[in-house]
């Protein structure tokens, strides 16, 4: 079996036992929580905690033997997403949409892990105690909610969501349930997403503007750039989008899964002449380094929900903010959470505090559950105020700054 | 209100000046009176409020949001204004659309202006100010984390304020009516424009335009040089309809009816030593070029005889309230151009010490005894009612002269004039004020000044009239530590470079650094200089990397400088004033470089006039 390092670690912080929460969850409390996970088999009823357990290799279920999201290397893990934070290479077996093992090959090469399996959306399997099964979650392409059930309790790990719709991933779908499990990246009230379309309209009428300039939007490499592209299609622009060369593999992927994106050529390959006017698409780090001089008299935009935050975006040096994300925003964190019709809520990461305040003035059971190893990949890297310069990971960082050797590392 | 947001939120994140102004005249040019005038007031800092101020923002927040959440945002945020703009509970949508789920109207950018904006035209049924005030505001979530279906389905849909409601209700609504008009105003205004509310309230546009930049994109409207704006600018009120009328050509030049307006200052030229020879000295008068503040001070009389008396910034803001003390000494009618300086017993005193009495807020008594202002005058514009800028300056000087003299008041005096027959002679005593009879002074002189002495007074930069004649500046040897991508333009370069001189540590040699250049060079020597920080990266902290030093590796750079100061924020103790790369030394090993001694040394010779006043402040203190 999985190793689980003992049973729940909660934070300290919040300093209940977990009877409460059961209690409250409704579930009958069973035997007193053993100390030895795998001795204690659950007769009737079986409490969330026996369930899901946090250990330092991210949430574990014990009682079905598997992890999900781990941050290192497990046995068996089951993946929310292709993102790099929730998506790591080096497990024995994996556990994911079919789009999101494609991702993962995409990413990491075909032996990622031991061994990959797809799971079909709504579908229910059976692992060691428990029932699983992949729902929708609108985050990117192939993202899934993992829902887990046993004993009359039912637990949902969001993974990373959204409530938006995206053109290019199936919208989430909602689950109602005893335990919601979310993320908070953008767990305060600040954070309100306008329309992203209306984002993208800025876009164009800046590129109306100023026709001879480039516009250079930073976009993650995956979910961000394919949304912006065909946020943009959407909007009726028909001319080619360009390319930074570390944003090309996951594009031609979400091409071949159906997604139209039109005409996207290589940016590097073009004349600066033709770029004038021109949209074009690179990983955040690109837009402020070498890569950008190739543009004529570019205008930095980033797409990002941390735009919303002007001090954010001037230390970014962005002249156009774009505030599209592909997380929930606080309205649709709170939104969900009450629609879930959880009486407890666990926040895995962002800005917790927040969000488990809030849950609490309505009456919920919330914990922060402040788990590491989150928020490196895309929109988390800007969101610890301590480090607001840190760039996305450090492989993308190094395409960026490479130039005039870029092209060499674009397979990266 | 729409469009003037859509204008300031452009403003913010735009850091070329001649984007700027594309910006502002395309506003001014698709805007209607009064709108714009407002617009214009709020970007020149003309508008201030007697009643709405910061507290009153933080008022509100406390009250319609939960304090939790309103706290972890601020401190998440860092601005007040911001964070309340973007929390503020969306008023529940009573649009159609409604009875879906009630999303904020936050950042509708596409056709914001377009849709609810009501313009001037409209102005003859806004809603008042006190029915916007009372319009009752829902209970809301905490936090604004709302999902209820909104409520009132069949309201009309909102009224979002003009910009001149809005000034007009922060200029008259009494104290106690307004954080309920504020706050109805906070209801339907989206994100960005409450951004924009609560910038105007508490004054802080922050959006990287001056009241010159804002006046030059009035001015391009009408083909008019910025400089007849200018000078017919503090004649002017607010919504400044005239102003465009003129520039528009469709009224007359608005007449100045300011008594004491503000008139563009006559710029000069750097000297160059190879132009002398072109230069016949004969022509030329010299007056010694002051370290201090440039100022116009200037009085006349309004229709009813009561003299009005004002101090104007190089840059034409009244800055009146911070001299009290001078303006008192102005007892004349006319316009005077000088140098704002700090003299104490008779004695000039150093830059260090204005700055003193510059970088406080508030002027108490106190202040102003122990940093007496005084204005040492070198033109004049006019006199009485009489336009002297025509004349040659020989002549202006003699009018000056003669007013001083009969003026009679310490705190205005004349800047000498500086005897000479040639360049060379000019030159001895530019190198050394002291012997050429600037004395003591000679401290607080930064160089010559050199006028053609027939020139008349013409505002801008005219070529060959005026130069400055600059002493040399400081020059010490320093080696590269550190560097920082620069922004706008040069966002892609390592362009800001922190640099340091040797000094003995605990741990024997080590460099400190002293200041922080990032201008003096060429875009070549910029681009090697950005190739040699990629290449010798040792360290990177975010957008700063720190480069290899060291006795035997590293890039000095011969850095040049006007002063020195004390400071207890740096690591050395020093601070620089105008540091910039004068030459690369590729060729020069770091160990040559300069030592903290070289600077001490300069230091010294400029200090004696900031000592005893830090030794009074402690007195006075314990
Ligand atoms: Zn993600
Ligand atoms: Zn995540």
């Amino acid at each position: 079996m999985v190793c689980c390092i003992g049973r729940l670690t909660w934070s300290p912080a919040t300093g209940r036992a977990p009877q409460d929460r059961a209690t409250l969850t409704g579930s009958v409390i069973t035997a007193a929580p053993s100390a030895d996970a795998d001795a204690y088999i659950p007769a009737m009823a079986l409490t969330c905690t026996d369930i899901l357990t946090q250990t330092p290799q991210g949430l574990c279920c014990p009682i079905g033997g598997f992890h999900i999201d781990p941050v290192r290397p497990v046995e068996r893990a089951l993946i929310t997403h292709g993102h790099s934070d929730h998506a790591r290479a080096g497990h024995g077996a994996v556990l994911a949409t079919r789009e999101t093992l494609a991702i993962m090959a995409e990413r990491y090469g075909e032996g990622f892990a031991g061994s990959a399996e797809a799971a079909r959306l709504g579908e229910e399997r059976r692992i060691g105690e428990v029932t699983v099964r992949f729902v929708p979650a609108g985050h990117v392409l192939g993202s899934a909610q993992i829902v887990i059930e046993a004993g009359g309790c039912r637990i949902v790990v969001s993974g990373d969501y959204k409530r938006e719709p995206d053109p290019t991933c199936l919208a989430f779908e909602l689950v109602p349930c005893d335990v919601f499990i979310t993320e908070a990246t953008f767990g305060l009230p600040v954070f309100r997403h306008p329309e992203a379309r209306s984002e993208v309209q800025k876009l164009l009428e800046s590129v109306a503007l100023f026709p001879e300039r480039a516009h250079l939007v930073g976009v993650y490499a995956l979910g961000k750039a394919q949304r912006v592209m065909a946020l943009i299609r959407e909007a009726g622009y028909d001319r080619p989008i360009y390319l930074h060369g570390a944003l090309e593999r996951l594009t031609e992927l979400y091409k071949s899964e159906g997604v139209d994106l039109g005409e996207t050529p290589k940016a590097t390959g073009a004349r600066k002449s033709e770029l004038g006017g021109a949209i074009v698409l690179a990983p955040p780090s690109a837009t402020q380094d070498l890569w950008s001089r190739r543009l004529p008299d570019p205008v930095t935009a980033f797409a990002s929900g941390w735009m919303r935050v002007r001090a954010r975006a001037r230390q970014k040096g962005v002249e156009l903010p774009l505030v599209i994300s592909d997380h929930a925003d606080w309205e649709d964190l709170c939104r969900t959470i009450a629609e879930t019709g959880a009486g407890e809520v666990w926040v895995t990461h962002g800005q917790e505090d927040a969000l488990v305040h809030w849950c609490r003035t309505q009456g919920l059971e919330a914990r922060p559950l402040h788990m590491l190893g989150y928020g490196d990949e895309e929109e988390g890297d800007l969101g610890a105020s301590s480090r607001p310069e840190h760039p996305p990971d450090a492989e993308s960082r190094d395409r960026g700054e490479a130039d005039p050797a870029e092209d060499s590392l674009e397979g990266a | 209100m729409n469009r003037f947001t859509a204008l300031l939120d452009r403003l913010a994140y735009e850091p070329r000046r001649n984007a700027k102004l594309r910006l502002m005249a395309d506003y001014f040019a698709h805007t209607p009176d009064p709108e714009r005038g407002w617009a214009l007031a709020a970007m020149t800092g003309v508008l201030s409020f007697r009643y709405a101020k910061p507290g009153l923002i933080r008022g509100l927040a406390e009250e319609r949001m939960d304090p939790t959440l309103f706290y972890l945002s601020w401190d998440y945020v860092g601005d007040l204004s911001e964070t309340v703009a973007l929390m503020w509970p969306a008023a529940p949508s009573s649009s159609p659309l409604a009875g879906e789920v009630a999303r904020p109207q936050a950042g509708s950018e596409g056709g914001r202006g377009a849709e609810l904006e009501i313009d001037a035209t409209a102005s003859s049924t806004p809603a008042p100010p006190t029915r916007l005030g009372l319009r009752p505001s829902p209970p809301s979530p905490p936090g604004g984390g709302e999902y209820a279906p909104g409520i009132g389905h069949n309201t009309p849909p909102p009224h979002v304020p003009t910009l001149s409601e809005v000034v007009h209700g922060l200029s008259t609504a009494s104290k106690s009516d307004l954080p309920a008009l504020v706050a109805g105003w906070l209801d339907v205004l989206d994100e960005t424009a409450r951004w924009a509310l609560l910038k105007l309230i508490t004054g802080e546009l922050r959006i990287g335009v001056s009241a010159r930049l804002a006046k030059t994109a009035v001015a391009n409207l009408g083909d008019i040089p910025p400089d007849e704006v200018e000078h017919i600018w503090h004649g002017l009120e607010p919504p400044y309809e005239e102003l465009f009328a003129w520039v528009e050509r469709r009224g007359p030049r608005p007449e100045s009816r300011d008594p004491a307006p503000f008139r563009p200052p006559m710029l000069s030229h750097p000297l160059e030593e190879e132009d002398l020879a072109k230069l016949d000295a004969a022509h030329f008068m010299a007056e010694w070029k002051w370290d201090g503040i440039r100022l116009q001070a200037v009085c006349g009389r309004r229709p009813d005889g009561r003299l009005v008396r004002r101090i104007y910034s190089r840059t034409g803001e009244d800055v009146s309230r911070a001299f009290p003390d001078l303006v008192e000494a102005l007892e004349f009618e006319g316009a005077l151009d000088g140098e704002l300086l700090i003299l104490r017993e008779d004695r000039v005193q150093s830059f260090n010490v204005l700055q003193q009495r510059l970088n406080r807020r508030s002027v108490t008594p106190k202040l102003v005894a122990e940093y007496p202002a005084h204005l040492r005058v070198y033109d004049i514009l006019a006199e009485g009612e009489e336009d002297l800028r025509a004349l040659p300056l020989v002549e202006r000087r003699r009018r000056l002269e003669g007013l001083v003299a009969q003026l009679a008041n310490p705190r205005i005096d004349l800047s000498p004039l500086v005897p000479f027959s040639s360049w060379d002679e000019l030159a001895a005593a530019r190198r050394d004020p002291a012997a050429a009879g600037a004395g003591e002074d000679a401290a607080a002189i930064e160089g010559c000044m050199v006028k053609r002495a027939d020139s008349s007074y013409v505002p801008g930069r005219p070529k060959g009239l005026w130069f400055k004649w600059k002493r040399d500046p400081h020059l010490v040897d320093a080696v590269l530590m550190y560097a920082a991508r620069g922004s706008g333009k040069r966002s892609s370069f390592y362009s800001d470079y922190t640099f340091g001189v040797w000094r003995g540590g605990e741990e024997g040699e080590e460099l400190v650094p002293v200041g922080k250049a990032y201008f003096g060079f060429t875009d070549e020597e910029l681009q090697r200089l950005d190739r040699y920080v990629r290449n010798h990266t040792m360290n990177r902290f975010g957008p700063v990397r720190e480069v290899e030093y060291g006795k035997d590796k590293g890039l000095v750079l011969e850095v040049a400088f006007e002063g020195l100061q004390r400071s207890s924020r740096h690591k050395s103790g020093v601070a620089m004033r105008f540091p910039r790369v004068h030459r690369i030394r590729w060729d020069k090993p770091p160990r040559e470089a300069d030592r903290i001694e070289a600077l001490e040394r300069i230091l010294a010779r400029g200090e004696a006039e900031v000592y005893p006043l830090k030794e009074q402040a402690k007195g006075a203190a314990s």
